[in-house]
């Protein structure tokens, strides 16, 4: 059981970039190569105009938030492995790359695009983001959420709900300590609907399966993790887009 | 109650709680402040005390605890915990999880024969494991079997292949050698190298945990003798049996036939005591991963919230204290939790960060930087007070949230989630109580500190001003100083300056001088670390034993020589076990010798030697716990091969069946298989140790590059989340962006009615100029009246003006002492705290000989100025060390009449006052005459003063003003005792600027015409002697003058036709007077001379604003809206801009970059080297002009009744003061920055008076 529900882990954290996306394999290819365009006029036009500053400023937080995506991906990963797996040392580094190779880069391009998608959504509302606007606070709260993974990987349960109840109010709790924003709210909510709706079509399609399915075919804590780390990646988006923001100012 | 001011005829209830809470907080800031030390003893008893239980919890770390008991009257424990054995550990409960039954196995062939290959050490040892094998399952009790007994294994590990064929993987968990070879004789035999059997199944490369070749042979590899080049040429292997239940009578059974087959004669190991090993949770390197990366995180957050305490006399002291505070709390939490029973079950380091993340530093940090924006010049005791409640509303508030969020926790009725919310909300409450005490005492002795610095950095500067009272708060109450004989002035200061330092402050400096606290820790830390690696029991306890055991040679063992045991008695001795028992054991009686004359060679014989020797087989205590000398991870991956876990289980180990086998020569020649006789015999001794070390080499790289791979990746992280930027602004308060409006409430920001202005009401119209040279103030009124303001305590000083009749001589003295008494009250620190030791020799050496003089009686000598201490603005530049050079009474060569003048007239007093002069200190006027100073009398009708016509121009320099009226009149007023020193009346246009440098005062005309006039100071003969050598400063002797001086204006010098039209800028420093008129010209003169050097072309329209500095830049703005910076050098243009629309209304340069403001109310920042704009702050309509520069980085704008500091490097808005109660207000037009960080802005008619604490960092 915790093997699958480590690989369900994999799993829903690789759907969540296909919650921005559409599942289907030449569809996404496509898509990658629409985004690579991009990216290669966005760098094209990285010189020059004042708007090529703003783009490099946009890709690097991209390339911030991805990494924190991979890392991330990579540690919760890890952190839902049992204690009995690992016998020899030569393993680690096995068990550490355990998951399939397209887990770590999907987990942080899905970071990096919703964290870039708070502060854009912010802007376009119009309610600037200001509560508790430091890296410390951002700091306390990926904390956090490595916490609600850490309990969802390692607690006993008496049973499914309560498990599920427990992590909802974390997560509710998450982000009314650190971002009491109806944005993001929203976009947390989005995140987690859709990349619950996505595993749910990827159990569905047999692709995998969990364990104990107990909201149709997959976990129901998955959306509450989904929500806490739907709130973080924005906070730790809205944090760089400030700190963008001051540096652009200074110059 | 700062928050009390004017109350709401009807309070919320949420409102009256805020009340009580914030008085509440006051009074315990007030108290803390007030007791710093017993608070802090009061703190650190009780996080002791409050620690206490946890001495009874063990040590961290992952090693496996004992316990051991009889065998004899062993039962299996019951589940529920007793109470009445208190020495049992609460993890002995219930039955373990196996009981492993060791069957210790030495073998030796003997007599060793000269013709037996290294091969026969071991072959036929090893060989009878299989008889014994057979023996022990076939041994029937009472119809117990070891099959009835044993641990039944089903299935191996998927993914332990390899294993599949060596371990057993169905039945009895049995494990020996034997398992090499399937447990069958005939494989065995048939092997033709055991060896490469052996290591065959060794894993590659890096071992950490138990091998195969440990598991099977239950001995350290080291240990067992299967090696070809073993001196001892004994065996040892252990055959061990793992048992689900215990059967005492089966096993005594067992032991008592295994004995009676192989009877070890000098064998008398302890059987009497059962170990009971407890194994704690194992982590892995898969589950350390995100241990360390929430540590990881933990650090960052840890960095991230210290690095915001700022303005603090020690960042890392308080950071220190910070974290003390949180990891304290902890520590109470969980020893409360113990002291009531609540023991803690959950992993310390696993749920530690979550912890400090939950209670958090916020707190902490929120006093810190309320506390620290308090106004300065509040006492200490007050500062904390004042922070404490303002921020009283938010601590409680997040506190009851933080609680409600955790019962909620509470309620899941998890028990682990349970237990972690009881741990936060005792670590909370716990943290809640260290925050209060001994945060904010820290707080107040770090803020304490701090003013302490400041003064000492302040004073060199300043140590020239008057400064007689020591009292802040006292400034009328206090008597007029006595009056001081001078001779006593410099000496008595430094002594008494260092005795000021409090006790307490001298520990803590003593503290931080020598680094007690770091070097604790970390002493503390190496005594744990060396706690960790003796006890453990892998650890350096063991090889310790091993080590003594082995050097001691086998071969004189006989006569009693095994080793002392350093300490392999149990961890945990049992309830029988006591030390005697132990001790029994060690002079553990040898084998008797039988061959003394092979000792020798049992050492260094190598095996070909062909001598007989008969290899000894001896039974030690180490014998009799041979599995502590296993790693202590082998019981648990024997079991892990099983999917057993012994993670917080633990299991029992018996005494060891000891069992010796004799082999004859002969049947190890029988059992010979033919390949063996092959194997050459070792060409060196040596290479049986090198694999180890190599072993350990790796695993010592290894770890060097994990270091220096956790360091870059720290690193790296360092670098990605904050850019060099970052770093050095505060991020807390509100962040300004451009265009928005000053005034507002953006964002956190601390509670701005902290910095308190200081009002100065009087003028009864608006004011239209000001003027200060640092200490004193004058400014001018719409009405024409001036009034001199002191500075530093806002006390007007003298109004010009007076009105009503002069004042009699008594009463006018009094009120000069009473101003005098303002100025010195409002500079206490240079009492205490100032380095000069002569004051009063500084002013004599720059040439102000008469500042030591005293004030004639005013009765006789009333319009004469006082002999007021100059405040000159050179005195900043002059650096000070150089009066200290001057022995202290070298100045006065007051002539001995003089001095015997003084002694006759006036008792002389010691004290600093005796440097500044006041009225009562002045020497009687009989005491002149009698001295034959020669008075010119002062002429009483000569002037005038005008009260017709306005005043357009102020200057102010020492205690002179110039004042240029709109008539053409200059007068010097004398700025303490309000009366006119001269006038001069040459010119009849209007004076529309004034600048007065020196001794020298250009005044520019309405028509253009520029008027050089020289300050002339007609000293008295007697005097003149006591100024410093002549020509020593390089720069123009400064107008001093004393009450007695005369003083004159003389016009040395008018330019007729200076500009085409009226002259509205003029500047003057750096010995350069510039002009700017309203012809878009700016010309540039020379003091000395009045000769024009440059004529400035470059406006285009009349020039508003210029700046020029010692420095020598020049920046000139016109009402085109244009900048020109100029060099003053060569009068060429540097750099032209345009950067308003309309007119440049002020220019202020800072060493990199120029800052103007417009009447577009824009204020633009420049830089000054390329001329282009970093960026602007919209201000207020009508306000526009007000700025001015405090210190390099910091900007201050004036705004709607309100004035705000800004962050000039990055324009960050770092706090907004509001001047009046009412926002509504006028606007500040007006701004002038003294030396002192005041601010002075005239506020309508009225002059608000600014203190600025940040500054007094900022400012060195």
């Amino acid at each position: 059981m915790p093997r699958l529900e480590e690989h369900c882990w994999s799993r829903s954290c690789a759907s969540r970039v296909e919650s921005k996306t559409f599942s289907g394999g030449n569809w996404v290819a496509s898509r990658a190569e629409e985004m690579m365009s991009i990216v290669t006029t966005v760098l094209s036009n990285a010189y020059g105009s004042l708007h090529s500053v703003r783009a490099a400023h946009l890709i690097r937080r991209g390339l911030v938030l991805f990494t924190v995506g991979v890392v991330l991906a990579l540690v919760l990963n890890l952190l839902q492995l049992q204690r009995n797996v690992t016998l020899f040392p030569e393993e680690v580094m096995a068990t550490l790359f355990s998951s399939a190779w397209w887990i770590p880069p999907c987990c942080g391009t899905a970071a990096a695009v919703v964290g870039l998608l708070y502060p854009c959504i912010d802007s376009h509302l119009g309610e600037p983001h200001k509560f508790k606007r430091e890296w410390a606070s951002v700091m306390r709260c990926i904390a956090v959420f490595v916490g609600i993974n850490h309990a969802s990987a390692k607690l006993h349960f008496a049973n499914n709900a309560q498990l599920s109840l427990t992590l909802a109010a974390l997560s509710l709790g998450l982000w009314w300590m650190f971002d009491r924003s109806r944005s993001g709210f929203g976009l947390g909510i989005g995140t987690a609907f859709l990349a619950t709706v996505i595993t749910q079509l990827l159990v569905y399609n047999g692709v995998y399966q969990y364990t104990y399915p107990d909201f149709l075919y997959v976990r129901s804590w998955l959306p509450c993790i989904f929500f806490s780390g739907g709130v973080t990646v924005g906070n730790i988006g809205r944090q760089l887009a400030m700190g963008g923001v001051e540096k652009l100012h200074n110059d | 109650m700062p928050r009390g001011l004017t109350p709401p005829p009807r309070m919320t209830v949420r409102e009256r709680l805020r009340e009580k809470i914030s008085a509440a907080f006051y009074r315990h800031g007030l108290l803390c402040a007030s007791y710093p030390v017993p608070i802090i003893l009061f703190t650190s008893a009780s996080i002791l005390a409050c620690c206490y239980p946890l001495l009874r919890l063990p040590l961290p770390g992952t090693g496996p605890v004992e316990f051991t008991t009889r065998v004899r009257d062993y039962t299996v424990p019951s589940h529920e915990p007793q109470g009445d054995l208190g020495e049992r550990p609460d993890w002995y409960r219930g039955p373990p999880v196996a009981y492993i039954q060791p069957v210790l196995v030495k073998a030796a062939v003997s007599p060793w024969d000269s013709t037996l290959v290294p091969v026969d050490v071991f072959r036929s040892p090893l060989g009878r494991v299989f008889s014994l094998l057979e023996e022990i399952r076939n041994h029937v009790h009472d119809d117990g079997s070891l099959e009835a007994l044993c641990l039944q294994v089903t299935d191996l590990l998927p993914g332990l292949r390899r294993m599949q064929r060596v371990l057993p993987e169905h039945g009895c968990l049995l494990v020996s050698p034997g398992n090499y070879w399937q447990n069958q004789r005939e494989l065995f035999d048939s092997d033709p190298d055991l060896l490469k059997t052996v290591h065959q199944h060794e894993p590659k490369g890096l071992h950490t945990s138990a091998t195969l070749r440990d598991l099977l042979f239950g001995v350290p590899v080291k240990h067992t003798g299967v090696s070809l080049y073993s001196r001892k040429r004994v065996v040892t292997y252990t055959i061990t049996m793992v048992l689900g239940s215990y059967d005492a009578r089966f096993l005594s059974s067992l032991r008592a036939r295994l004995r009676q087959l192989h009877p070890s004669v000098n064998c008398s190991l302890r059987e009497d005591h059962m170990v009971h090993v407890h194994f704690k949770e194992e982590i892995g390197m898969a589950e350390l991963i995100p241990l360390v990366t929430t540590y990881i995180i933990l650090f960052a957050y840890i960095y991230f919230s210290t690095r915001k305490i700022d303005m603090v006399k020690s960042k890392w002291g308080l950071a220190l204290a910070a974290v003390v505070t949180v990891l304290s709390s902890l520590l109470m939490s969980v020893g409360l939790c113990t002291l009531f029973g609540l023991t803690p079950t959950l992993n310390g380091g696993e749920i530690f960060p979550y912890l400090v993340v939950v209670i958090g530093l916020e707190n902490v940090l929120v006093l810190t930087k309320s506390v620290v924006s308090t106004p300065v010049d509040l006492e200490v005791k007050l500062r904390i007070a004042q922070g404490l409640s303002n921020e009283s509303w938010s601590i409680m508030k997040n506190m009851a949230t933080e609680l409600c969020i955790i019962l909620i926790g509470y309620f899941t009725l998890v028990p682990a989630i349970q237990e972690f919310c009881l741990f936060a909300v005792v670590g909370l409450v716990s943290d809640f109580f260290l925050q209060m005490f001994f945060f904010t005492t820290v707080l107040s002795i770090d803020i304490r500190r701090m003013e302490l610095a400041d003064l000492n950095r302040r004073l060199p500067a300043e140590a020239g001003m008057p400064l007689p009272k020591p009292g802040p708060l006292r400034p009328r109450e206090a008597p007029p100083p006595p009056r001081p004989s001078p001779h006593t002035i410099t000496l008595q200061t430094p002594a008494f300056r260092n005795l000021r330092l409090p006790k307490r402050l001298r520990v803590v400096y003593f503290l931080a001088r020598t680094r007690l606290a770091q070097r604790f820790i970390m002493v503390g830390t190496v005594i744990w670390i060396g706690i960790l690696a003796y006890t453990d029991p892998a650890g350096l306890r063991t090889y310790l034993a091993a080590q003594v055991s082995e050097q001691s040679p086998l071969g004189e063992g006989g006569a009693g020589g095994l080793p002392p045991h350093l300490g392999v008695a149990p961890v945990f001795p049992g309830p029988g076990g006591d030390p005697a028992d132990t001790l029994s054991v060690l002079p553990a009686p040898a084998e008797p010798t039988p061959l003394p004359e092979n000792q020798s060679q049992g050492h260094h014989g190598a095996p070909g030697e062909g001598v007989p020797l008969v290899p000894q087989i001896s039974w030690g205590a180490e014998d009799e716990e041979g599995w502590r000398r296993l790693s202590f991870r082998h019981w648990p991956s024997l079991f892990s091969y099983y999917n057993i876990t012994l993670a917080k289980r633990y299991i029992s180990i018996l005494p060891v069946i000891p069992i010796t086998l004799h082999l004859s020569p002969r049947e190890a020649i029988e059992t010979r298989h033919p390949q063996d006789t092959r194997h050459p015999p070792p060409p060196s001794l040596k290479t049986n140790d090198l694999p180890a070390d190599l072993t350990l080499y790796k695993v010592a790289a290894l770890g060097l590059a994990a270091g220096v791979l956790l360091v870059l990746l720290l690193f790296c992280l360092y670098r990605v989340l904050c850019s060099r930027n970052y770093g050095q602004n505060g991020v807390a308060h509100g962040r300004r962006r451009r265009g928005d409006l000053p005034c507002d409430d953006y964002g956190y920001s601390p509670p701005i009615s902290e910095i308190s202005p200081l009002l100065l009401c009087g003028h009864s119209m608006d004011i239209e100029c000001l003027a200060s040279d640092g200490m004193l103030l004058a400014s001018c009124c719409l009405a024409g009246q001036i009034r001199v303001w002191d500075t530093q305590t806002g006390d007007c000083l003298t109004v010009i003006p007076k009105h009503g009749l002069r004042r009699s001589s008594s009463s006018g003295c009094w009120e000069q002492r009473d101003g005098w008494d303002a100025v010195g009250v409002a500079e206490p620190e240079n009492l205490g705290g100032g380095t000069e030791p002569g004051g009063g020799v500084f002013d004599e050496d720059k040439g102000y000989p008469l500042r030591r003089r005293t004030t004639p009686r005013p009765a006789l000598f009333e319009n004469q100025p006082d002999l007021t201490p100059l405040i000159d603005t050179n005195f900043d530049s002059q650096p000070p060390s150089h009066l200290l050079l001057t022995p202290p009474r070298n100045g006065f060569d007051f002539g001995g009449l003089v001095e015997k003048a003084y002694l006759e007239h006036e008792p002389p007093s010691p004290g600093l006052t005796a440097s500044y002069p006041s009225p009562l200190s002045g020497p009687p006027p009989q005491r002149r005459r009698s001295l034959g100073y020669i008075q010119p009398p002062a002429p009483q009708g000569q002037e005038t003063p005008d009260w017709e016509s306005a005043v357009w121009a102020m200057e102010l320099r020492g205690n002179l003003i110039a004042a240029g009226r709109s008539n053409g009149k200059l007068e010097l007023w004398d700025a303490v005792e309000g009366s006119l020193r001269c006038s001069n009346e040459d010119g009849v246009s209007g004076i529309t600027a004034l600048a007065f440098l020196n001794n020298r005062i250009v005044a520019a005309r309405l028509d253009g015409s520029l008027d050089f006039f020289t300050v002339d100071i007609n000293k008295p003969l007697g005097l003149l002697q006591y100024r410093g050598p002549p020509g020593r400063s390089n720069m123009p002797p400064s107008p001093c003058y004393s009450s007695e001086d005369v003083i004159s204006c003389q016009l040395t010098r008018s330019v007729q036709c200076a500009h085409q039209k009226p002259i509205t800028v003029l500047r003057a420093a750096a010995g350069r007077v510039v002009t700017g008129s309203q012809d878009h010209t700016v010309r540039v003169y020379r003091l000395e001379d009045s000769c024009c050097l440059f004529t400035l072309q470059g406006h285009s329209g009349g020039i508003t604003a210029i700046y020029i500095d010692q420095t020598m830049v020049l920046a000139s703005g016109g009402q085109d809206g244009a900048i020109c910076l100029w060099d003053v050098l060569t009068g060429s243009r540097v750099s032209h801009v345009y950067g308003h629309r309309g007119d440049v209304t002020s220019l202020v340069c800072t060493t990199s970059c120029v800052i103007s403001s417009g009447l577009d109310d824009l204020i633009c920042i420049w830089d000054r080297s390329t001329g282009i704009k970093l960026y602007s702050i919209q201000q207020e309509v009508g306000c526009g002009a007000s700025l001015g520069v405090i210190s390099e980085s910091l900007l201050v704008t004036g705004g709607q009744g309100c004035v705000s500091f800004w962050d000039l490097n990055f324009g960050d808005l770092l706090q907004t003061v509001y001047l009046g109660q009412s926002s509504d207000g006028q606007g500040v037009r007006q701004l002038v920055v003294l030396n002192n960080a005041a601010i002075v802005c005239d506020f309508g008619s009225e002059l608000s008076l600014v203190y600025v604490p940040a500054v007094l960092e900022k400012l060195d």
